[in-house]
């Protein structure tokens, strides 16, 4: 919880951030922060302010604890992957201690802006009520589901992109494309381990055709329709070459339902 | 409109390429407005017409303009892997050459479907100057490779916000979302076993990835584009 970092970050996008905050005295409030108000207070306090400041619509704010739940589960599992000993190759750890660390600090930025909104961790179930029993005794089984949650992640936060289009939410949709490209660069980053490793045969660091396990969370990634314009054989190039140049989106509904294999009942 | 580009396109026609500027201003003295005058530029200029280096490029306006300024970028990329593989650097693995290829072939597709998208209202072919590029030396190359891909995520991720469509932002993030990949691919390529695929210097402490306006992109990107790119009808917000 970094809330400096958020501040600056929320003037990058938004100029008159300081403006907008300008209702709720900052010079009080953040001296009040730095003297007085325990830790625990801060994230409350400022993700209030930023709600009313931005007014951001309900609509967004639904839509960030749908992403939440998704970092929730992110930032948990990768987490207790670099805490299991004897599971990832030591030469790997660099990898998945970055993508670790991004993802905790999704979860704090989500959770911040959110406020009291915020929804509450689940409970996980990272073997997906038994599909991966050995997803923490086995690298090959941590990594590919390691680098499915991400790929997941792109496709959550893409098909939800529309929905951030209000005048309003243009601060919260331009932060969740930022959190959208460090996904895909986590399950990128994880794919070439794979595929220099040979762990998985023919992984490559983009998704070709729908393969990938678990199968619901590469459904339709085969699409090569794009906007009315058929891009298999554009200047020649192949379905699987199409396929990947595009990464498709998911709906909500198929998110969920595939997360719920991963949250205990 | 149909009509009225047909009827003002046999008045400028021309035997020589005339620059987007140019049109521009004739349009203006024509009395036609700004908004018709890009609709009818677009319209009149055939796709596959090589725009003349050195020529001035206008990028245009509204989605249209965000798109075009993405199939630039698009055309840089494809125009720089296709070098690439064609003189593949020396100690390349065959595991890269044949991510190279792969990432060759997606930024291809990227162009084209844009230039099929935009249709009529599609710039023309670019001309690029890779001369800083030493495409012998893997350094030069992949060092090259990140700085577009790096800039092409921060364009796009900037750009999200500049859409008024939600069909446009949704093709952006199916894009987006691959060169986010290539950016990762091909930093594990320079730094292997290392943070460099998500490294500290792109993302910062809220996990956020970069974003950039396109008047930031444009005078980074220009020096490899001989045509002068202009983005000033580009919306700003």
């Amino acid at each position: 919880m970094n809330l400096y970092h958020i501040i600056s970050e929320l003037e990058k996008v938004d100029e008159d951030v300081h403006e907008r905050l300008n209702y709720i005295s900052r010079r009080s409030v953040f001296n009040t922060i730095g003297k007085k108000v325990s830790a625990l207070a801060i994230p409350t306090l400022v993700a209030t302010s930023l709600n009313k400041a931005y007014a951001a619509t309900p609509v967004a704010m639904d839509v960030l604890n749908f992403a939440l739940t998704l970092e929730y589960l992110d930032s948990e599992y990768f987490t207790k992957g670099i805490n299991t000993a004897n599971l990832i190759p030591g030469s790997d750890r660099p990898v998945f201690t970055q993508v670790a660390k991004h993802e905790n600090e999704h979860v704090a930025f989500i959770k911040a802006t959110l406020g009291n909104k915020a929804i509450p961790k689940p409970t996980f179930d990272f073997t997906g009520k038994g599909l991966f029993p050995d997803v923490f005794t086995n690298y090959k089984t941590f990594a590919m589901v390691g680098h499915a949650f991400e790929d997941h992640g792109v496709r959550a936060y893409k098909g939800q992109a529309g929905n951030l289009m209000a005048a309003e939410d243009k601060p919260i949709l331009e932060a969740a494309l930022r959190i959208h490209s460090v996904e895909a660069r986590h399950t990128a980053g994880i794919r070439y381990l794979i595929n220099i490793r040979n762990l998985v045969e023919e992984t490559e660091p983009w998704i070709t055709l729908n393969e990938g396990t678990p199968a619901g969370i590469y459904t339709g990634e085969d699409n090569t329709m794009q906007g009315g314009v058929e891009t298999s054989g554009l200047a020649g190039r192949s379905k699987e070459r199409a396929s990947e140049a595009f990464d498709e989106p998911l709906s909500r509904e198929a998110v969920l339902a595939n997360a719920s294999r991963f949250i205990a009942t | 409109m149909k009509q009225l580009n047909e009827g003002l396109s046999v008045n400028i026609k021309t035997d020589r390429p005339v620059t987007f500027v140019a049109r521009r201003n004739f349009l203006k003295s024509a009395g036609m407005t700004t908004i018709a005058g890009a609709i009818f530029l677009a319209g009149c200029d055939k796709d596959d017409d090589p725009v003349m280096a050195g020529d001035n490029v206008d990028l245009g306006m509204g989605d249209i303009g965000i798109l075009n300024y993405a199939y630039a970028l698009e055309q840089l990329e494809a125009d720089f892997y296709i070098r690439v593989v064609d003189t593949i650097f020396s100690g390349a693995t065959q595991k890269e050459k044949d991510m190279l290829m792969a990432i060759r072939d997606h930024e291809i597709v990227h162009r084209e479907y844009l230039r099929n998208a935009l249709g009529a209202n599609a710039i023309g072919q670019l001309e690029f100057n890779f001369s800083a590029v030493d495409f012998t030396n893997r350094a030069s190359v992949l060092g090259t490779a990140r700085t577009f891909e790096d800039t092409g995520v921060s364009a796009y991720n900037g750009a999200g916000t500049l859409l008024k469509e939600a069909a446009n932002l949704l093709m952006a993030g199916k894009i987006v979302s691959v060169e986010a990949r290539h950016a990762a691919a091909i930093r594990s390529m320079l730094q292997a076993n290392s943070t460099h695929f998500a490294g500290d210097d792109i993302i910062n402490a809220n996990g956020l990835d970069l974003s950039k306006k396109p008047s930031e992109v444009l005078p980074a990107v220009q020096s490899f584009i001989k045509n002068k790119l202009t983005g000033s009808s580009l919306p700003q917000s």
